[in-house]
């Protein structure tokens, strides 16, 4: 807090001398095309995981074929200090747009954005914005609740199990949608939820797995990025549900279908936006309606009468027709969370700290 | 026809031959490692000069090194001096962690305090918090003989989960998110004038000073050195060979504990599971490089700080894997440590007659 006018104008004067010494050339390219866009990507695992850095990946990878557009990326890097070090690096050489694309990078991307006001910062799954900083996330709840009809539909036991990551509002809504959707067709079963705390940690999460699948769940979904979980019931011969990407290449047995990403159409809407310069920082929570958000093609296990529902409900979900957390809610003690005929609004939603009737588990 | 005969060194290296030996075995780690950039493709040239780059290669660079090393030299520096009487502390993560945790105690209770009181209060319910999570495994040690690597290690996971357990617990923020509030201006430890380093720097320099006194200096010192070299021999002189353990893994958790301090107070603002980033794991492979010395263990923090940085920009600038990064460090303590045989052994070429 101290001298804050001498800091930004030394800040910016090294910002200056490190473009003059460093990188003569970007400056260069950026002149001689106008509309020339660097943009960076921070991602919280490694490429190479199958789930969610992988799809934003993809769809980095799309943005980097559009004329004028260049990318670059840095995987696995740690929530906290570290992710702050790797946004400065990309600001400071002048990357145009910076995606950060895990929930911890929140507050050093806020931090990060005071020094570089020119630059647009967008995070993915979190609360907060500044003037040149926006939020965004995907209505993945949505292919939840219809990956969870999937489910109820093919157990048998009528326990399925979610291995969870974080106890945060995001992971508990994605829990809340599939159950509702599990108790749509099959209103006695229970979803057994257990949270590894990690994002990325194959060996973590296919033991969590294998702890629900010791408890009798008969099919199993997830929250990671891993595909290990899918790995685990294919190995037990039971089915799964993928998240993040197509899983089925890695357990072709188990894998029902999984609630996917595309951010390919939201990211190129964004980057219309800062090259017209009409973006301005909101929060974003695109859905299946703006094709961010899907299911994966359904395994040949799931019968036609199945997917026949499923896809009618998700007709009606793009419609906008259907709306998944409508009341009469109840949460795990019973008590009315979502009256009756009522549509939790998105705050609601943002800030879900608590379980619906039928998961067992605990949200701490 | 040459021989080769090797024979051990009867006394120590001269500072010399360590830091050519030292010097030599990096540049062989980044050889080797430039040689993988070749198969990928890449120019080992254009390889070298973007590490160095994003590592060194200008101010900025450089405060965010120093950044990076400030909590990685506190855990090295403690896990040293334990190290020194043959305690293996592998448990520095833990200390770490409960240091971050007593001082998120002090700031969260007493966050209306003046700071030249709260600071001083944070560090001290820090290096108390670290100091007695690596005692238990003193006592363990020295009451049931209990392997320290063990219990050390064991620790580590329930430090951490405790951390977990607040921060997802009743010290949750009203967000709902995984974190405590943000601490208060007087809970905060500033910048160093217009620069990103913070003055944690200043108490690294102090308290890496007072290490090298103490050893040099202080009948303790004396006494931890010596009973690292031999037990047996330091028992019968009339050691207080217990005490010792105690002691040493006492002011190796205090100075893990204080690095946590530094990270919740300085970098983050607030405790979050995120900080927990395995300072506390590479602060033994530090120490080992840097052959426990002080000084060492700030170049080495240091070096390795910078490395991390400049595979950031490896990955950036030329999409090179993060795994990468694993590598190179796994090739640099592989060739110092097998460089240490050089400055225990000597290899002579002999004629036979």
């Amino acid at each position: 807090m101290r001298l804050p006018c001498l800091r930004f104008s030394l800040s910016t004067l090294t910002a200056l001398v490190a473009s003059l010494f460093l990188l003569q050339p970007a400056l260069a390219a950026d002149s001689a095309k106008e509309k020339e866009l660097k943009i960076g990507f921070v991602y919280v695992s490694p490429i190479g995981d199958g789930g969610w850095s992988y799809a934003h990946d993809l769809a980095r990878q799309e943005l980097e074929k559009m004329p004028g557009i260049s990318t670059s990326y840095v995987e696995a890097v740690p929530e906290g200090p570290d992710s702050e070090r790797v946004m400065l690096q990309m600001a400071r050489k002048k990357y145009d747009l910076i995606f950060a694309t895990s929930f911890g990078y929140m507050d050093p991307m806020l931090k990060v954005a005071g020094q570089f006001p020119d630059t647009t910062f967008m995070h993915c799954s979190g609360f907060k914005t500044a003037t040149n900083m926006g939020n965004y996330f995907g209505r993945v709840y949505q292919a939840r609740y219809l990956t969870g009809m999937v489910a109820g539909s093919m157990s048998k036991s009528g326990v399925i199990g979610y291995v969870a990551s974080f106890p945060i509002p995001e992971v508990i809504r994605g829990v809340n949608a599939f159950t509702l959707g599990v108790q749509s067709v099959r209103p006695d079963a229970s979803v057994r939820v257990v949270w590894t705390k990690t994002w990325y940690d194959p060996v973590k999460e296919k033991e969590a797995a294998k702890s629900l699948l010791d408890v009798g769940a008969d099919v199993l979904t997830q929250h990671q990025d891993s595909p290990a979980p899918q790995e685990a019931a294919q190995e037990k011969g039971v089915y799964s549900i993928g998240y993040n990407t197509d899983m089925a290449k890695f357990a072709p047995k188990a894998h029902l279908t999984a609630a996917t990403w595309n951010w390919v159409p939201y990211y190129e809407k964004l980057i219309a936006e800062v090259r017209g310069g009409t973006w301005t920082a909101r929060s974003d929570w695109p859905g299946m309606a703006e094709g961010v958000v899907d299911i994966a093609p359904f395994g040949p296990m799931v019968p036609k009468e199945v997917q026949d529902k499923v896809l009618t409900k998700k007709a009606a979900i793009i419609e906008g027709k259907e709306k998944i957390f409508v009341g009469p809610i109840k949460d795990q003690g019973g008590t009315v969370r979502i009256a009756e005929g009522l549509v939790a609004p998105d705050t609601d939603l943002l800030s879900m700290n608590w379980f619906v009737q039928g998961v067992v588990g605990s949200t701490e | 026809m040459a021989l080769l005969r090797i024979t051990k060194r009867q006394e120590p290296s001269p500072l010399w031959r360590s830091a050519l030996v030292f010097t030599g075995a990096v540049a062989t780690a980044l050889v080797l490692s430039m040689l993988l950039l070749t198969v990928r493709g890449i120019s080992p040239l254009e390889g070298l000069s973007v590490l160095m780059t994003g590592a060194f290669g200008s101010s900025w660079a450089l405060q965010d090194c120093l950044l990076k090393a400030i909590p990685l030299f506190l855990c090295s520096l403690g896990v040293a001096i334990a190290f020194r009487l043959q305690i293996w502390n592998i448990g520095a993560e833990g200390q770490f962690a409960l240091g971050a945790v007593g001082a998120t105690w002090m700031a969260l209770s007493f966050g209306g305090a003046p700071k030249f009181v709260l600071l001083p209060l944070m560090i001290l319910a820090a290096c108390i918090a670290g100091g007695l999570w690596a005692m238990i495994p003193a006592l363990f040690r020295q009451w049931l003989g209990a392997n320290e690597i063990i219990v050390t290690l064991m620790l580590n996971y329930i430090g951490i989960l405790f951390l977990d357990f607040l921060v997802y617990g009743v010290w949750r923020d009203s967000s709902g998110f995984p974190m405590t509030a943000a601490f208060s201006e007087n809970a905060i430890v500033g910048k160093i004038g217009a620069s990103s380093v913070h003055w944690g720097l200043a108490h690294c320099a102090v308290l890496g000073l007072l290490c090298r006194l103490f050893f040099r200096y202080t009948r303790l010192g004396y006494e931890i050195k010596a009973g690292g070299d031999n037990v047996q021999a330091a028992r019968y002189s009339g050691m207080p060979y217990s005490f010792l353990v105690i002691l040493v893994m006492v002011l190796s958790g205090a100075l893990a504990g204080w690095a946590g301090f530094l990270e919740v107070s300085a970098t983050v603002h607030r405790l979050q599971p995120s900080i927990m980033v395995g300072y506390g794991f590479t602060a033994i492979v530090v120490a080992w490089l840097a052959r426990l010395n002080p000084a060492g263990i700030a170049l080495t923090s240091f070096l390795l700080a910078g490395l991390r940085a400049g595979v950031e920009n490896l990955q950036l600038d030329l999409q090179i894997p993060a795994a990468f990064g694993s590598i190179l460090e796994g090739l640099i303590l592989l060739t110092v440590l097998a460089g240490g045989f050089f400055l225990s052994y000597r290899i002579l070429f002999k004629r036979r007659v």
